[in-house]
């Protein structure tokens, strides 16, 4: 039998998170019957879903925000009562805000690789305890200030995310979660309710969905308290509803324009800045519950009526009558089905999937397809997968940060306990999680990753994992996991010849094999 | 012992927390540096993300029509915090008392009613024309000031250590070799480690070997003091990074030309008058052009540093104290070399028809224009190569004299 290593590379690295190290045989399966592999995924729905314990809801986690919130208030207001102005303000000690910290700078590299080095190995998960540090001694760090329920729930949040992607056997649907979370990007940058909510808005209106309906992942994201908080919707009210008379504020269009620019038009399709007032208007009153819960449970998505613009509107030719929240939903409904947005979401697909510049005919497929079945999301997956030109283009796309990281921890078979490295490696890569710069997410093309300064930064970062891993592991079995005897001869000569394990690591995570997707 | 390791690491590379800001230089010394005239020019673009409001940082106080658009945002030339009178009509953000004093020096001035030839209200299509400096969107790998760098004879590297920043800003990607900063210092890889992987990558990956050599070379001694890691807001931040790249280029071997981008600037709610966010990021601003006016010592003397944004925001405000997306905005020029104590305008008025699209400041000046200008004055570019490589298809903005004293 002709194992097919260069297609079984394909599935795991073009539609999946890499291959795992360990007694996976992640490699042999795929070679087997690659779309199989990748397909088997879209076959469980359910396993797109993250569920895990402690994970709670975003009402929940609002609620507990306003709580923090108000403690805060308290702890400042009562220390202005006792007189002592010099008393800084503090919540109650195990949730006082933490200072960031400054990490003196050999600690915050030991941070970054230590932690990926101290996670579990994969089969070992019956022994919990830490493995011992034998590198370089730790210096003395100062005693880390308590985490408040905000960076808390960041943490655990991203745990998750990531022990998902690292266990997965192809990792098809976690890249689609990743994908599609990028699309519908929010930046928990924006303030204490977009930190909290960044995990749960993933998992509740991007994963129910990844493999169900665009327009249902289109009205969840738009709906989402997280998505309303990011781009200001909650502030935004009809010029002309009672709200907007009593308190002289109006309308603001961040949300509406983003919609049509970068959910689901795009750029040129076919909207003026006259249907971004429209759409404005229309989604007026769409916010959540305060902490007063007036409209609802705190931190829950409500349609505010009083909010809410009166009358009819015109948008992209249509008219809507004013049908309260149900006037969005149509709105939306519509601009899902909209041709533009068939061939924004199309490109924007392959574009991740196959190249920078993606093959025009597999775009036009995937359209088709898209518009034949009403944006069914795993159609347009299986579409993807069953195409020939995804299998026959090479392996060009540069692995974004994140990527990276996690085909590495893949790779050796490391589930993360922490997500502390992970997340200070991105941030130095450039990709802090869940916060991208502005709402068009991070980029996808090799352009914006494949630069001097992170492909230096990747090297440190690599050097590190390997200076505190290469004791342990053959890079050579690793090289064999990863790629077998589709590596390069090249590649395969430069780990054998190198002048420690340690350095055969470094230079195996820094391989093309290991780089490009 | 702990010590000794941070100091070697500290010596060895020097790393910055940008958060939302990066900085990038150009590799190379342009040959006519050290040229017989003894001029020795300096150019850093500051590139603002987000959109800036340039009627609520220079505000047209005597025109009737603004107090009415800005509403509970506008600044005025009385009150608590009264903004700076530029001239009979114009009034600066009293959040920036340095370009203030620079300005009454004459080393910095005001261009206004300023735009890109880009009409439409994306931010990433705006950043793209500013940056890219073709007419319109699309996507290109190079900016105009890399294609301007292109076009300088070429004289010696840049000797002087930097270790890189994650990303390079569009307008200074390119053929032109750059180079830039690191948010946060890592130890690095060994040199032998590095040399292997820049070997296998000329075998099987060009494009990574280019990328890594350019990221290596950038490792070699770097100097200076206070560019380590150091926690901070995004104010402290830009003052932070003007502060790093003015000793850079303050340099004999430093590079000659930079440029930085900060973000933060789309101001759509809450944006603030005299106090307030708009205020708090212009205060960062002008703490950063002061910070590169100190740096350079005495290069600031034929130094211009340009501050541009991708489109401007609504002459009126919206809804909820804040502007949305507009067009016509301002740009700034400060340095020694500006010939300044001016506000450059060819005022369209605040009048509902006079508004572009009704809503917008209306530009009258094409930011290629003033980009040209400061390009020519500082770097002797010919009418020719800024017209058709630096700013393609652009002849009809012709560049703007007298900009450069």
């Amino acid at each position: 039998m002709a194992r097919d290593s260069q297609a079984a590379r394909v599935a795991l690295n073009r539609f999946g998170f890499g291959a795992r190290g360990g007694a996976s045989g992640d490699l042999i399966n795929a070679a087997s019957d690659p779309r199989g592999f990748v397909k088997a995924e879209l076959a469980r729905p359910s396993g797109v879903l993250l569920e895990a314990p402690g994970l709670q809801s975003t009402p929940q986690l609002g609620q507990a925000v306003f709580a923090y919130q108000d403690q805060v208030k308290q702890a400042r207001e009562a220390a202005k009562a006792a007189g002592s102005t010099e008393a800084p303000a503090q919540a109650p000690a195990d949730q006082k805000p933490a200072l960031r910290r400054n990490l003196s700078l050999n600690a915050a590299a030991t941070e970054v690789a230590g932690q990926m080095a101290d996670a579990k190995p994969a089969d070992s998960a019956a022994k919990p305890e830490m493995q011992p540090n034998m590198a370089a001694p730790q210096p003395a760090k100062p005693a880390p200030q308590p985490l408040n329920v905000i960076q808390k729930t960041f943490r655990a949040e991203a745990l998750a995310r990531l022990q998902r992607a690292t266990l997965a056997e192809c990792g098809f649907t976690e890249r689609l979660v990743v994908f599609w979370s990028n699309h519908f990007c929010i930046s928990a940058s924006k303030g204490e309710l977009a930190r909290i909510w960044a995990g749960a808005f993933e998992r509740e209106a991007i994963r129910p969905h990844v493999l169900g309906r665009f327009a249902d992942m289109l009205k969840a994201v738009e709906q989402h308290p997280a998505m309303l908080f990011f781009l200001d919707n909650q502030q935004s009210l009809g010029p002309d509803s009672r709200a907007g008379q009593n308190r002289k504020r109006g309308l603001n269009e961040n949300l509406a324009r983003e919609i049509m620019e970068l959910h689901t038009l795009g750029v040129g399709g076919g909207y003026t800045q006259d249907d971004v007032t429209s759409l404005a208007r229309i989604i007026t009153g769409w916010t959540f519950a305060g902490r007063q819960g007036q409209l609802g449970a705190p931190g829950s998505f409500v349609f505010n009526t009083n909010a809410h613009q009166p009358g009819p509107q015109m948008l992209l030719g249509k008219t809507y009558e004013p049908t309260g929240l149900a006037q969005g939903e149509a709105a939306l409904a519509d601009i899902a089905r909209h041709p533009s947005t068939a061939n924004f979401i199309a490109t924007k697909f392959v574009r991740h999937f196959v190249a920078d510049d993606p093959p025009p005919a597999l775009v036009a497929r995937l359209r088709d397809v898209f518009v034949k079945t009403d944006g069914d999301l795993k159609a347009l997956a299986t579409a993807l997968v069953d195409s020939d030109d995804a299998w026959k283009a090479s392996l060009t796309k540069m692995r974004s940060p994140y990527d990276f990281l996690v085909a590495s921890g893949r790779l050796l078979a490391r589930v993360p306990e922490d997500p502390g490295a992970y997340l200070n490696s991105l941030n130095l890569l450039g990709q802090p999680l869940w916060s991208p710069a502005g709402p068009n997410g991070f980029p996808d093309t090799s352009a914006a990753w494949a630069v001097p300064e992170g492909m230096k930064l990747r090297l440190d970062i690599a050097a590190q994992m390997g200076a505190r891993l290469g004791n342990n592991i053959d890079p050579l079995d690793l090289l064999e996991f990863a790629a077998a005897d589709a590596a390069s001869i090249d590649t395969r000569r430069t780990v054998e010849r190198a002048e420690s394990r340690q350095q055969a690591l470094a230079l195996l995570l820094m391989s093309p094999e290991m780089q490009r997707r | 012992m702990i010590d000794c390791v941070e100091n070697r690491l500290l010596t060895s590379r020097r790393g910055l927390l940008l958060g939302g800001a990066s900085f990038a230089a150009w590799a190379y010394l342009p040959k006519f540096a050290r040229a017989a005239d003894g001029r020795d020019p300096r150019l850093v673009v500051v590139i603002l993300r987000g959109a800036l409001d340039g009627l609520a940082t220079v505000a047209p106080i005597g025109d009737p029509d603004y107090a009415g658009l800005h509403g509970s945002i506008a600044l005025t030339a009385d009150g608590a915090h009264p903004a700076i009178m530029l001239d009979s009509f114009f009034a600066l953000h009293p959040a920036m008392p340095e370009f203030a004093r620079m300005y009454r020096d004459k080393h910095a001035a005001v261009v206004h009613a300023v735009a890109t030839p880009y009409r439409d209200r994306s931010h990433f299509d705006g950043q793209d024309v500013l940056e890219s400096g073709y007419a319109g969107p699309g996507r290109v790998q190079s900016g105009w000031l890399n294609r301007a760098l292109e076009a300088l004879p070429r004289g010696e590297r840049v000797s002087s250590g930097l270790a890189v920043g994650p990303t390079t800003p569009l307008v200074l990607r390119g053929n032109a070799p750059t180079v830039g900063w690191a948010p946060v210092a890592l130890p690095q890889a060994d040199d032998d480690t590095a040399m292997r992987l820049v070997d296998l990558y000329r075998h099987r990956d060009p494009a990574l070997a280019s990328a890594l050599s350019q990221g290596l070379q950038l490792e070699k001694a770097a100097s200076g003091d206070d560019m380590k890691r150091k926690p901070g807001n995004a104010v402290t931040q830009m003052r932070q990074v003007a502060r790093g790249a003015a000793k850079l280029m303050a340099a004999d071997d430093g590079p000659r030309i930079a440029a930085l981008a900060f973000d933060g600037w789309d101001t759509h709610a809450n944006e603030g008058g005299p106090v307030g966010r708009l205020a708090f990021l212009l205060g960062g601003l002008d703490g950063a052009l002061a910070e590169f006016e100190t740096g350079l010592g005495d290069r600031w003397r034929d130094a211009v540093v340009v501050v541009a944004t991708e489109f401007g925001r609504t002459a009126r405000i919206n809804g909820t104290d804040g502007t949305d997306h507009g067009t016509g905005t301002i740009a700034l020029l400060a340095g020694g070399a500006v010939k300044g104590g001016r506000v450059i305008a060819d005022w369209p008025g605040l009048k509902l028809a006079n508004l572009h699209e009704g809503r917008d400041l209306k530009p009258t000046t094409d930011l290629r224009s003033v980009i040209k200008g400061v390009l020519q004055g500082q770097f002797g570019l010919s009418d020719r190569v800024l017209a058709e490589t630096v700013f393609p298809d652009s002849a009809a903005a012709k560049p703007m004299k007298g900009l450069v004293a």
